[in-house]
């Protein structure tokens, strides 16, 4: 075709210009790991890592490992789905662990039955006409308390114009305190069994699949998504081009608070039980799973499906060093080492792009 | 005076004490295509900007296509039939080249959506290939992000905006001012492209070989007013120099300046 012709303005088709899906390169480095830990567990441990080596024949894999790896991701990964949005669109959002906390506990309250085996629910925090609620109404108030968050961190960004990092910070504290504030400190308990189904057994995994393709197919095929794109890379010209840039932004913070929200109701339900420390340092482990999965912090780049994989990745490395037994001490330590190698493996290869632009 | 496409009578911009633009009288026919030039602060952009909506006019009126008109912004501008070029290029670096073309006016489809309707991928990039097609420009693969282009590629895809959306007017400012000799070419080749199809443009530069070379008319602004309206045939770039610099002024502007 004209690929290679030089006509007006003509440029040869130049394969070394072609570009790679990041995502390739992010599963890439998801197999690797796995590699790592099946090759320290053969040496150290003696047994493989994700492989059923107890001799059954039902599967190859060694499935309650792997139910414990992506149930651990699940619930934070539904975080890290707004987070996602969030950093694509050049923001950062600091509060969803804490936003988790506010809504969990919120939530939770309007989920509790009125006895607890024959006499009156000792948690309770409402009177008995705000008990044995049907099932949407504390999941209505858990996604409006995270939309309500969300909205307040995407006005002070879009309309204060304050720096996302400090709005996000600042309701990262705030909502700390609501969370506390609710109930004094005291956890709130005893929900109603239809509420406990929510995050029962793999229910929160199927929750999170679910959210993942619906945002994966949002991001990369409607109008939001792509504004969301554009005003990362290139917040101006999304101006010049006539995006309203401020209600935009409102609406991503939004979506990010909601998903925050959905993920404590989800977290509450699993552990039939809220407290106003839920969800601590949720989202650096949300902005971990991003940026590992290849969201750039600079904006206008990641995809969905990145996150997803970065989540994964998260996933084995945790549940490689509990195989490795090694201390939870050590585990917090490496996985700060982790979001600052993204970081850094992000800048490098941004600048290669642009050396070679 | 149908074939009149833009007609500025006394347009003036002062910024506080600052008058950038004093009263520049300006006509551009249908298909012609003119030149402005001047030194640095003349009021070359300054003029764009009051046309095109980015800023708003001290004084003065702007016909546009038989009508009065007043721009809120650059958009309305857009809408109306005045496609620009802006000296840093407008274009999102993550985006792909038809994303990049229709940014802020996407085809869209299941509009009942709302904000999460569904983009018409289909119908851009037919689109884009069509514009491409019509100002000549060739990109080796659409589907990359402005990110992986040279500069020249920027430029073009910046250009071709214009030809996909069938625009009346047409102004760049200083497209070619961080290109290179062939990348320069390109661009220069696209605006040959432009003119045989009978599209209005205004060009800001400096490259008096470039202006010579492609332009009907030259326009000298000089300390914020008109201090020339130069027939390409009548003049020389000595003669363009010395309107720039001052040495002469155009019968017609005496004491303007």
């Amino acid at each position: 075709m004209s690929d290679t012709s030089q006509g007006t303005g003509g440029l040869a088709f130049d394969k070394s210009k072609r570009q790679w899906p990041n995502e390739i390169n992010v599963f890439g480095a998801l197999i690797l790991i796995i590699l790592i830990f099946e090759g320290l567990g053969a040496a150290i441990m003696g047994q493989s890592f994700l492989f059923d080596s107890n001799g059954r024949f039902d599967s190859i894999f060694n499935e309650a490992r792997l139910k414990i790896i992506i149930l651990q991701v699940s619930i934070i990964g539904i975080i890290a789905l707004g987070v996602t949005q969030v950093i694509i669109s050049g923001g950062i959002d600091l509060s969803s662990g804490s936003v988790v906390g506010a809504a969990a506990m919120i939530a939770m309250s309007f989920a509790q039955v009125a006895e607890v085996n024959g006499s009156p629910n000792p948690k309770a925090v409402f009177g008995p006409a705000w008990m044995d609620l049907p099932i949407i109404v504390p999941i209505f108030v858990g996604l409006a308390i995270g939309v309500l968050a969300g909205m307040v961190n995407g006005m002070f960004v879009a309309i204060a114009k304050i720096p996302p990092f400090i709005a996000t910070l600042g309701m990262m504290v705030s909502a700390r305190g609501v969370a506390k504030w609710w109930t004094s400190g005291q956890p709130v308990s005893f929900p109603t069994e239809s509420y406990g189904m929510i995050g029962g057994g793999m229910m929160p995994v199927v929750i999170f699949v679910v959210l993942a393709i619906t945002f994966h197919i949002i991001m990369t095929q409607t109008i939001y998504g792509k504004h969301t794109y554009a005003i990362g890379s290139n917040e101006a010209a999304a101006r010049m081009s006539g995006i309203n840039v401020g209600r935009h932004k409102i609406l991503v913070y939004a979506i990010a608070g909601m998903l925050a929200g959905l993920s404590a109701v989800v977290l509450t339900s699993k552990n039939l039980t809220a407290q106003s420390g839920m969800g601590i340092i949720y989202e650096l482990d949300a902005i971990a799973m991003a940026v590992i999965g290849g969201v750039s912090l600079a904006g206008g780049r990641g995809s969905i499906i990145g996150t997803v994989i970065g989540a994964l990745i998260f996933g084995v490395i945790i549940s490689g060093f509990t195989f490795l037994r090694l201390d939870a001490y050590y585990q917090e330590m490496v996985k700060g080492a982790i979001i600052v190698g993204a970081v850094v493996l992000d800048q490098w290869r941004q600048q290669r792009a642009a050396m070679k632009a | 005076m149908s074939d009149i496409i833009l007609e500025t009578t006394d347009l003036t911009k002062h910024y506080g004490g600052v008058h950038a633009l004093e009263g520049a009288n300006f006509a551009l026919k249908k298909g012609e295509h003119v030149a402005i030039m001047g030194d640095n602060g003349a009021g070359k952009s300054t003029f764009v900007r009051q046309i095109t909506g980015v800023e708003q006019r001290t004084r003065g009126t702007v016909k546009f296509d038989g009508a009065e008109v007043n721009f809120a912004g650059p958009i309305d501008a857009r809408e109306a039939g005045i496609e620009t070029v802006f000296q840093t290029l407008a274009l999102a670096d993550d985006l792909n080249v038809p994303d990049n073309l229709f940014l802020g006016r996407e085809k869209t489809k299941w509009n009942f959506l709302g904000p999460f309707r569904f983009l018409d991928y289909k119908a851009m990039r037919d689109d884009t290939m069509a514009g491409l097609e019509k100002t000549a420009v060739k990109i080796p693969n659409i589907k990359n992000t402005i990110r992986n282009m040279s500069g020249g590629q920027r430029q073009c895809v910046a250009i071709a905006r214009t030809a996909t959306f069938a625009s009346k007017l047409t102004i760049m400012d200083e497209p070619t001012a961080a290109l290179g000799v062939q990348e320069t070419e390109q661009v220069e080749n696209i605006i040959r492209t432009l003119k045989e199809q009978g599209e209005s443009l205004i060009l800001v530069s400096h490259n008096m070989r470039q202006v010579f070379d492609l332009v009907d008319r030259i326009i000298v602004f000089r300390r914020g007013r008109i201090v020339a309206n130069l027939r390409k045939e009548d003049t020389d770039g000595q003669d363009v120099v010395a309107y720039i610099t001052g040495a002469k002024t155009g019968a017609e502007f005496e004491g303007a300046a």
